[in-house]
């Protein structure tokens, strides 16, 4: 139940339907011995939109021992109310206190959202250091899309649970069940934890430095793995699927339900990090996702159903999935979406066939103005491919485009900004042939990023540029981006440049983390909350300098994240580097095995989607 | 055009009115019945809700309007069919076809819970029986074009002070229900406004009951 306090301060907040759970299919389990406060480090309306959180908050409830509630970011006015009155954060399904928990878990997708972490655990009043907890409870671990380098977080998270979470998350639970019903020390848990597969404990392993501030060591403790695998699913048509899905009573992001066809991508893009830690590629069945769609539909009463993975046209059986898919939706008037889908041939009648009533824009992700440079990071779209795209939709009656790019990919040169607005102006001329509906006019949305190279990537080792000139090119190309129908956006440089230093952080980068909460930062995905002052006065008040993270890393340097393997070996990555400044490609996994490594964690033959 | 009786209590009472829509659609499906759509590029769904309701007030007569595709034989179970697939604090009571027009909704009996955590203050229910006796009492209102000054005597058909326990005192009262409504939340402004010593810790607000203008009750 509410307290009359939290009763109080509700009318005072915005969308006040986001801290008070009891959505339809929530769980309640008031008896349950093993209590987990699940927490995603962003808000209700994004935290509900992902599906990793959706499947382990169903793997865990399916435990007959465990209840395991949802906690999310409180937003700004909220989180005011919260510290005004000394509230301490609670979980949605028992409104009760994080703090009153057994294990306090993470789902952490996005390094922009480690200051959410500690704020988190700040707000739900539980100490901020793994140290400084030393009991069984409160045991706070983490694990998701971005947990394969979790060394800036590892002085506040217990352990990490590295890859896929359905199987090894259950070990946990039934390990703390043990522990907690034999009184064990928090230690003993601990070092029985670093045995299962898949889980990490940071403070079983220690750093020591050179001078220069590289890594000279790290150093396993109490007979602690040296190298600690991620986990994965086997086999995708047994693993579990939330057909209950807890359906939102107010409006989040992604409001509709998910089909995830395969994990793992054949494609490889040299600066895609899901593309390498997803691996080895595993499909499931188009029968069993169509009985889980069929499933899921009627259980949620959802009005659209999206098919997802990381790239939707690579799905083999995709042209029956969706036909069958249709013949249910159709009549019922659920919308089929179908997002990551190729600039080719098939997949252009599929979007006809699919959007038959609402002609949404065309998205492409190019993330790269020329064939040479797209070659150089395994974008393997061609211009043809895109003209085409467009030309059929311009004749379809479609009237707008996205494109989305990225500057400073490494061997970037001039010459491969202005391809971008080239691309553009070819794009426009299309249309100017093609359209069939000209008085609603083109619209063509140009979108740049700053890239930031990300661990378990072929670019692991690569310099982000600096901040200055990721500007000089951006403006660059606004310069030639000059026609009426363009909208060019382009990513303020701060965050990327922050995202780029926690990415391949050390644990030094925890001090700093810690000051930039202090100092305020939380939110940071949100362009309301983000100051990058705060950062900057966290890392000069802890003398650290920012830069040291972005630059160039040797070959043979140790890596913060070399405890860890995502399962692709570190001497393909490089040989993959190697290619991308010869702009060699590299064949998807279907065309032939690149011999990666992934393969050796797959019970099956081939890696196929 | 169908309506549905239903109340709004517990958690129920946050989910906003645009959001509460949606929560019908979506229960419709799940109970297996098709609300009807219109035709065309967009389809969108025949269901609305009279009278907005503020975020964080309770209701006992909320009207929900709808239109199935098919035969509705079947009110008499709707309610229950609905019911079992409908989040906490949203319930069903009566499924019937409307007779009158909405229009005709002319008043609503409502109560606002005043809550004094120090003690009910001296004079208290005297005062406010007075503050709503006036012939005229001008509150300030946030409309979409800023703040205004309304009169909301003419919006207040009758007011009645009870004291409910040591710390709570509940104003009973039949106000507009539309063109312009009487948000009972500006009775608790106007006591802050011209009572400030009367000012309660907190107040929250439930509608009791819908009238025509005859105070028929509307259905």
């Amino acid at each position: 139940m509410l307290t009359p306090m939290m009763e109080r301060i509700l009318p005072r907040v915005q969308k006040p339907a986001r801290y008070v759970g009891g959505e339809y299919n929530q769980i309640v389990k008031e008896d349950a011995e093993v209590q987990v406060a699940f927490c995603f480090p962003d808000t209700y309306e994004i935290g509900m939109s992902n599906i990793g959180m959706r499947i382990l908050y169903g793997v865990m409830n399916r435990m007959p021992r465990v209840w395991c509630q949802r906690v999310f970011a409180p937003w700004g006015d909220m989180e005011a109310e919260l510290r005004a009155r000394n509230i301490p954060l609670w979980a949605l399904e028992s409104h009760r206190p994080v703090k009153d928990f057994d294990l306090i878990a993470f789902t952490i997708g996005y390094e922009m959202s480690y200051a959410n972490v500690l704020n988190m655990l700040n707000l739900a009043q539980v100490p901020l250091h793994a140290a400084e907890r030393t009991g069984l409870k409160n045991i706070v671990f983490a694990g998701g899309a971005c947990m394969y380098n979790p060394e800036p977080l590892a002085d506040f998270i217990d352990f990490f649970s590295l890859g896929e979470g359905e199987e090894s998350t259950v070990e946990i639970l039934e390990l703390y069940a043990a522990a907690k019903a034999g009184g064990w020390e928090k230690e003993r848990f601990l070092l029985a934890v670093s045995k299962i597969e898949g889980v990490y404990v940071p403070s079983l392993y220690d750093h020591a430095y050179h001078e220069d501030g590289t890594l000279r060591a790290i150093t396993p403790k109490d007979g602690a793995p040296a190298v600690v695998t991620k986990r994965i699913v086997h086999d995708l048509d047994q693993a579990f699927y939330p057909v209950h899905d807890l359906v939102p009573s107010t409006e989040i992001v992604h409001d509709r339900c998910n089909l995830e066809l395969f994990r793992g991508c054949i494609r490889g893009c040299r600066f895609c990090q899901a593309g390498f830690t997803y691996r080895p590629v595993r499909r499931r069945r188009a029968d069993v996702l169509t009985a889980q769609a069929e499933e899921v539909l009627s259980n949620s009463g959802s009005h659209e159903i999206t098919l997802s993975s990381l790239s939707t046209s690579d799905y083999k059986e995709l042209g029956p999935l969706t036909d069958r898919l249709l013949d249910y939706c159709n009549p019922r008037k659920i919308n089929l979406s179908l997002p990551s889908l190729r600039a080719d041939n098939f997949s252009r009648e599929l979007m006809m066939k699919v959007q038959k009533v609402r002609k949404s824009g065309l998205t492409f992700a190019p993330e790269a103005g020329t064939q040479r440079l797209r070659d150089a990071i395994n974008k393997n779209v061609t211009e043809a491919e895109i003209l085409e795209t467009c030309a059929v939709a311009f004749e379809g009656g479609w009237s707008s485009v996205k494109l989305y790019f990225m500057l400073g990919l490494p061997t970037e040169t001039d010459e491969d900004v202005l391809g971008i607005a080239d691309l553009v102006y070819k794009i426009l001329q299309t249309w100017r042939a093609k359209a069939t509906n000209r008085k609603r006019g083109c619209k063509i949305s140009v979108a740049t990023a700053y890239f930031v190279p990300k661990p378990f990537t072929p670019f692991q080792w690569e310099a982000q540029i600096p901040p200055e000139e990721y500007t000089r090119r951006q403006r660059l190309l606004k310069e030639h981006l000059y026609a009426k129908s363009v909208d060019y956006k382009w990513h303020a440089p701060d965050l990327s440049r922050l995202e780029a230093v926690l990415a391949r952080g050390d644990r030094r980068l925890g001090a700093v983390l810690e000051q930039a909460v202090q100092n305020g930062a939380r939110l940071d995905a949100w362009d309301e909350y983000f100051r990058y002052d705060l950062w900057l006065d966290a890392f000069q008040r802890c003398g650290i300098d920012p830069s040291f993270y972005t630059r160039a890393i040797g070959k043979d340097e140790l890596l913060p994240w070399q405890t860890i393997s995502a399962s692709v070996d570190r001497d393909f990555l490089w040989s993959e580097r190697e290619r991308a400044y010869r702009s060699e490609i590299t064949p998807d996994c279907r065309a032939a095995c690149s011999g990666c490594g992934a393969n050796k964690l797959n019970r099956e033959d081939v890696c196929d989607a | 055009m169908l309506r549905m009786l239903f109340e709004k209590s517990g958690n129920g009472i946050w989910i906003s009115h645009l959001d509460l829509m949606r929560v019908f659609q979506r229960a419709f499906r799940r109970a297996g019945l098709q609300v009807r759509h219109t035709e065309g590029f967009n389809p969108h769904a025949y269901v609305s809700i009279a009278l907005p309701l503020s975020v964080g007030t309770s209701s006992e007569c909320e009207i929900l309007e709808f239109e199935l595709d098919g035969p509705d034989d079947s009110l008499d179970s709707l309610p229950e069919r609905l019911n079992l697939v409908l989040p906490a604090g949203v319930r069903c009571l009566e499924a019937y076809r409307g007779q009158k027009n909405l229009k005709e909704l002319a008043w609503l009996r409502v109560e606002t819970v005043l809550e004094y955590d120090n003690g009910l203050p001296d004079g208290l229910s005297a005062a406010l029986t007075a503050l709503f006796a006036q012939e005229t009492l001008v509150v300030e209102k946030k409309s979409k074009s800023g703040l205004t000054q309304i009169d909301i005597i003419p919006m207040l058909h009758s007011l009645e002070v009870r004291i409910a326990g040591e710390q709570r005192v509940i104003l009973e009262a039949v106000v507009q229900a539309q063109n312009p409504p009487l948000n009972p939340d500006l009775l608790v402004k106007a006591i802050g406004t011209y009572l400030p010593k009367y000012a309660p810790d907190f107040a929250k607000s439930r509608r009791l009951a819908l009238y025509d203008e005859n105070f028929n009750v509307f259905r």
